[in-house]
């Protein structure tokens, strides 16, 4: 025994490579410690140092991206973790969101029991199990990720521990997240049983290789079928959708902004892993279910929002919607699934999910922000004539609004286009046409909130809104970002193009 | 005669463990219970990856086995803090009685 652990060689770590995710670890841990042992920081100071780790984290993946594109796509830690410019680009995407939601934080904590390190802390942990997703090459080490992110995400959820609302969506989002975690962690150990494997690199080989060494097709497939459940309940897919409506209102806005950007970024960063890029084998098989996951989310998150009275309520439908579209161009990547070229689908997909995510934490910026005053009131009357009582607010919020509609000259239309064209291409015209004519129902609802903010009079008694520093220059920082996407889309549309080009 | 025990058995009665997880969550309102169904169909998994290991002759099934326990020895930490929070506010509450947010 002892023999074995002197001739034991440790495999190619990579400590380099990995730095976005160990200079969270680090902030994360060193809050943690340095928070407990120190007397209350300063306003806005915890913020400050999650927005500087988020930032470094960031810039350091900005650095790993050049090493990707100037030599090799790779993989670290004996295989277990993919060195590729898809998970650089979304874990630059997570750490933008990081760095968004933690100023967006700072001031509606401030005053109550949660104002400590603790919710930074968590953020940074959920924000490492979202990069972990993203870049694993190990269908376990994709698990642990998943978890990661999904304890932190179910303590988030219940962090204001004065509002019955939120132990509730906390306690909603961990039975069913439990269960959808179950379902995905089946599906694994099925397709292991199918495969011998569950590396994504060595199980690609094994499907694809000539030799039929032990091929349990039943078997695998029950096993993808497994796993769509799972992804489909992580992504917020209909017909897995029940929870996100009641989790999404129930949580502290913040922490809402935070799960719908890196939570719905990294669930489908999970989603390219294990279908596109691990079982391109199976792709006929579980590509019409993607279809028809695409077509129901599509329709449920559109029709349902328009009946909804809470702005919260309806951004939370309205995100399912968009998981709809993101779906589509899911459905694009899965027709070239593991061939030479891949096809626009996977640029299309992370392209939404970078825009999508810096829009939604906009748009739960403003909700935030008009709650804040308004008594916890995230009703369509809070927003009443927000025109006139805070211009600059009505018109940041009508930017983010207009984009998630998908109008020209903002970054929506970019997304939206991406994934419609991606769709297209692949000769998948229905489901394209369908996505076009729910854009047109889904911007119903933003208009419904449009035509509160411009055209309704507040009410008498309707409460002074108050915009914090931090929280405006979120909102502020969100929109010039959508604005500008918007008009100079080149720069981004390279880099998500090379997403495809360094894949590993 | 008995059948020697094949790993296939083994198969089946976590497939049975895990439908039995799936219908108690779907069926029971007490969070506790439901909570001890997720970690029934968890299990589950871990049977079927011992079980595989076992077929296949392979190590790697039986290591993962250790990741899940640990992954599940978190969410107990976390959901019984959730659930022993809830059940503060409300004692007795069970999942019907969690409807605040609809719409």
């Amino acid at each position: 025994m002892l023999a074995q652990v002197d001739t034991f060689v440790g495999p190619e770590v990579g400590w380099f490579a990995l730095s976005p995710m160990l200079t969270l670890l680090g902030g994360a841990l060193s809050l943690m410690l340095i928070g407990a042992l120190t007397p209350q920081w300063p306003k806005g100071m915890y913020a400050t140092y999650s927005a500087v780790v988020a930032a470094a984290a960031g810039g350091l993946a900005m650095f790993q991206w050049d090493d990707i594109t100037d030599s090799e796509p790779t993989t670290l830690v004996g295989g277990a973790i993919a060195f590729d410019t898809l998970s650089m680009f979304l874990t630059i995407t997570i750490c933008a969101a990081l760095l968004l939601v933690s100023l967006l934080t700072s001031d509606f904590i401030s005053g109550t029991p949660n104002d400590g390190p603790e919710i930074y802390s968590l953020y940074m942990a959920a924000a490492i199990g979202a990069i972990v997703m993203a870049s694993a090459n190990d269908l376990i080490v994709l698990f642990l990720g998943l978890e990661t992110l999904s304890l932190a995400l179910y303590v988030l959820a219940a962090s204001n521990r004065r509002s019955g609302e939120s132990a509730e969506a906390g306690i909603k989002y961990f039975v069913l997240g439990g269960f959808a975690s179950a379902f995905f962690l089946y599906g694994i150990a099925l397709i292991y049983g199918a495969t011998g494997t569950t590396n994504i690199s060595e199980m690609v080989a094994v499907l694809h290789s000539s030799v039929d060494v032990f091929h349990a097709d039943s078997l695998a497939l029950a096993g993808i079928a497994l796993l769509l459940v799972g992804l489909g309940f992580k992504v917020a897919a209909a017909p897995f959708h029940v929870w996100a409506p009641d989790v999404y209102q129930g949580s502290p806005t913040p922490v809402t902004a935070f799960m719908a950007s890196v939570g719905k970024a990294a669930a489908f960063a999970a989603m390219l892993r294990v279908l596109v890029i691990a079982l391109p084998f199976y792709r006929d098989d579980w590509r019409p279910i993607i279809w028809v996951l695409a077509l129901l989310s599509l329709l449920v998150g559109s029709f349902l929002a328009i009946v909804q009275n809470n702005v919260k309520r309806m951004l939370a439908y309205s995100s399912i919607s968009h998981a709809g579209f993101i779906l589509v161009g899911v459905e694009a990547a899965a027709h070239r699934a593991g061939e030479a070229n891949p096809g626009s689908g996977l640029p299309a997909v992370v392209m939404y999910l970078l825009l999508y995510s810096v829009l939604v934490i906009g748009s739960f910026a403003v909700v935030a922000i008009v709650q804040r005053d308004s008594g916890g009131d995230a009703s369509l009357d809070a927003f009443k004539g927000l025109a006139t009582r805070r211009p600059m607010l009505a018109i940041g919020m009508t930017v983010f609004l207009l984009a998630q509609a998908g109008v020209p000259f903002t970054s929506g239309f970019i997304a939206k286009f991406g994934v419609i064209q991606a769709a297209a291409d692949e000769h998948s015209y229905a489901i394209a046409i369908i996505a076009m004519v729910v854009a047109v129902v889904a911007a119903f609802v933003y208009l419904k909130i449009m035509v509160s903010m411009w055209f309704a009079d507040p009410a008498d008694d309707a409460p002074r809104i108050v915009v914090p520093f931090f929280a405006g220059l979120t909102v502020f920082a969100a929109a010039i970002f959508t604005l500008l996407v918007g008009v100079f889309p080149g720069w981004l549309i390279d880099a998500a193009d090379t997403v495809t080009a360094y894949a590993r | 005669m008995i059948a020697a025990i094949e790993p296939t058995w083994y198969l089946l009665l976590a497939s049975v463990l895990f439908a039995m997880g799936a219908v108690g969550l779907l069926v029971r309102r007490n969070p506790l219970i439901m909570f001890m169904c997720i970690e029934l169909m968890l299990n589950a998994a871990n049977l079927t990856f011992v079980a595989m290991a076992t077929q296949l002759g392979d190590i790697n099934g039986q290591t993962a086995v250790f990741f899940v326990l640990v992954v599940a020895a978190a969410e107990v930490v976390v959901g019984l803090g959730i659930i022993v929070s809830i059940l503060r506010r409300s004692p007795g509450a069970t999942a019907d009685d969690l409807a605040e947010l609809k719409g």
